[in-house]
């Protein structure tokens, strides 16, 4: 184990990919000679050189079917688009071809890809580059979603990602770069798919979160610990696949849940767990699943009003208090 | 050049050409001491350097004409009209700002001057601007769309289906290239195959010129010469704007992919020191007058500074405002 940001986590997974499979190539929008908008793939061109580490002009669509195709060629590429955001200049590669071209071609053929994509809110970067967008890629079938909360799980998801044989979105929020932890230093470390992880028992109410929500979650599961009201936590990891087992085996034993998503709520990645949650847990919920989300509006750029769109700390406390005050 | 600045413009918008690039300078400035300050949030992208395109196209447009930009936008806005102040106060995200503080540094937006928008997805205003034109077509109204980018955006798809779009539709956009030679930190011939990049239109049969970007007087001819020539045919026309950004591409870069002697060779062609080198050498403006005008700039920075500190912040209930409609 070592203590590094999410940032070293990510950049080391693949430094380790890259040197044990030499198909595995990376490129996208100043990611080689910049070293990436948000640093992470420091190092990586010196290491690899241009070959397998390649700048890219700005053409998100193309970026990603560029992949798409070099993947059906047997290279095993990981693209970088700069934000989240820019995914929706690229959603007709994304959708209409990565997620279909195994389905649609009767399983003849492969694409094994990712896509890494920082995102997220709060730092004041205004509508059109603020967004949360986990439950676009949800729902559209054909790839995998992943989005770690801590640095472990981002270098152990990503190389499962890189591993894996199907089209991977893997999201990564901009806010958690600086955020430390201890990570196995194992290059055979990897995190499953579809496996959540319990980051804190508790016996009163479960909190469901995923990416940065896990993280705020967790820490509003310590100060309501203080107060004597017990949580368990839950990261998601992956989105799809989706841990449900995991999720209604801690509301069956908590009989409350809350969803906490980044995204805005409506038809939201929470509003399809906590249906989940109710199809699952019906006989056993004390209270009716709450969410906590994202507001329904574009993000506005003042910091003063912009903290109210995104999910808060105090939120999270006071929504469990309500919860646990349901008059059931 | 053979002509003198005399014979090309009255000393008034000469010196009006003066004015307004050294208060894009100082309003630039300004804000980055104000993003170090903490009062300026997200990201800051910073024209310094690239004042003599903005003045210059803007002067050589008519105030009628749409104006679009990217999320470089401070100058454009400013020299089209809207007050430093609401900028400012935009930048600190108050109530007061040119959108309420909604919008930020990169979606400045003033309908009434005709400021059609920054817009911070690169490429996102190509499609828009030739919406505008051809609403501004059907509706008669005689205007032109002049649509600002830069050199890196010319690899969305949106430029090439624009362009394309533009002349097939015959609507009167006028392009203009910023040509700084940087996409954040990947220089032009990195990212474009064809790196003169005023001759990517011929693809589209929309003819097209290179212009000096550090020279108002070049840019303000030329687009005079093009959004004429746009007005009367209703057709399409591409201008390639060489220019420089002293600073990194947002507040958050250093620019180290960029030597300094590349950095001095482009300073010392600012375009506010050659103007003013040109404006002292015919005798226009004393330097005395220069330093005025200097003065008068950073007292309106100044104040919009201080417009912008007094502010109120927006209400909380002004998340749910302006949604729809
Ligand atoms: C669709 C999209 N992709 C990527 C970005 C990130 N980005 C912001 S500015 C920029 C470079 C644009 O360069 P250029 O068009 O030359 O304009 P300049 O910044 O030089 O004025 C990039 C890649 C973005 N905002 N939008
Ligand atoms: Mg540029």
């Amino acid at each position: 184990m070592s203590e590094m940001t999410y940032r070293d986590a990510i950049n080391l997974a693949l430094k380790e990919e890259m040197r044990r499979d030499k198909t595995v190539v990376t490129y996208g929008e100043d990611v080689a000679l910049y070293e990436g908008a948000f640093k992470v793939t420091r190092g990586l061109l010196s290491e690899f050189g241009e070959l397998r580490v390649r700048d890219c002009p700005i053409s998100e669509n193309t970026i990603v079917g560029v992949a798409v195709g070099a993947a059906m060629a047997g290279v095993r590429p990981v693209a970088e688009l700069m934000t989240v955001n820019f995914a929706l200049l690229a959603m007709d590669q994304i959708v209409n071809h990565m997620a279909k071209v195994r389905y649609m071609f009767g399983g003849q053929t492969k694409v094994p890809m990712v896509i890494r994509m920082p995102g997220g809110g709060g730092s004041q970067l205004g509508a059109q580059h603020s967004q949360s967008l986990e439950s676009y890629f949800m729902h559209c079938p054909g790839m995998l979603v992943a989005y770690p909360a801590t640095p472990a799980d981002a270098k152990g998801l990503l190389k499962t990602s890189i591993r894996d044989d199907n089209p991977v979105i893997f999201l990564e929020h901009e806010l958690l770069y600086n955020s430390k932890g201890e990570v196995p230093e194992d290059p055979e470390f990897l995190v499953p798919f579809g496996k959540a992880a319990v980051m804190s028992e508790g016996e009163q109410v479960t909190l469901v979160g995923y990416g940065r929500m896990a993280i705020l979650a967790l820490q509003a599961a310590r100060q309501l610990e203080k107060e004597g009201i017990s949580c368990e936590v839950i990261d998601l990891r992956t989105l799809v696949p989706l841990d449900m087992e995991t999720v209604l085996a801690s509301v069956r034993k908590t009989g409350r849940a809350m969803v906490i998503e980044e995204c805005w709520k409506s038809a939201g990645l929470g509003g399809d767990i906590a249906s989940r949650i109710y199809e699952g847990c019906f006989d056993t919920l004390l209270a009716p699943v709450r969410r906590i989300s994202g507001l329904d509006v574009p993000m506005p750029y003042s910091r003063k009003i912009e903290k109210l769109c995104i999910p808060q700390l105090e939120g999270i406390v006071q929504g469990v208090h309500d919860l646990l005050n349901e008059p059931y | 050049m053979a002509e003198t600045l005399r014979e090309l413009l009255s000393e008034d918008e000469l010196l009006r050409f003066y004015e307004q690039m050294v208060l894009c300078r100082e309003f630039e400035e300004s804000c980055a001491e104000q993003y170090s300050k903490g009062h300026i949030t997200g990201f800051l992208h910073l024209y310094s350097g690239q004042e003599a395109v903005a003045v210059g196209c803007t002067a050589g447009l008519q105030q009628k004409d749409y104006i679009l930009s990217a999320y470089r936008d401070h100058a454009q806005a400013i020299v089209r009209g809207a007050e430093p102040k609401k900028v400012m106060a935009e930048l600190f995200g108050k109530a007061t700002g040119l959108c309420k503080g909604k919008g930020g540094s990169m979606h400045l937006f003033a309908p009434e001057l005709n400021f059609m928008g920054g817009y911070a997805i690169v490429g996102g205003q190509f499609p828009i601007a030739t919406g505008l034109a051809w609403g501004s077509q059907l509706l008669e109204e005689d205007r032109v769309t002049a649509c600002f980018f830069g050199d890196g955006s010319m690899n969305q798809g949106t430029f090439h289906e624009s362009l394309n779009w533009s002349r097939l539709w015959d609507l009167p956009v006028l392009f203009v290239c910023e040509n700084n030679f940087y996409g954040i930190g990947t220089e032009v011939h990195r990212a474009s195959a064809q790196a003169a990049l005023h001759r990517r239109t011929c693809g589209y049969d929309i003819p097209s010129e290179k212009v000096d970007g550090m020279d108002v007087i070049a840019m303000y001819q030329a687009t005079k010469r093009a959004a004429e020539w746009v007005r009367e045919r209703q057709r399409p026309y591409f201008i390639e704007a060489v220019t420089y950004r002293f600073r990194g591409h947002s507040m958050s870069d250093p620019a180290k992919y960029r030597s300094s002697s590349e950095t001095d060779v482009w300073k010392s062609r600012d375009p506010i020191i050659n103007l003013s080198r040109r404006l002292l050498e015919e005798g226009i403006a004393t330097q005395e007058q220069l330093d005025d005008i200097a003065k008068r700039c950073l007292a309106q920075v100044e104040e919009s500074v201080r417009f912008a500190e007094e502010s109120p912040w927006p209400e909380d209930a002004a998340v749910w405002e302006d949604i729809h409609v």
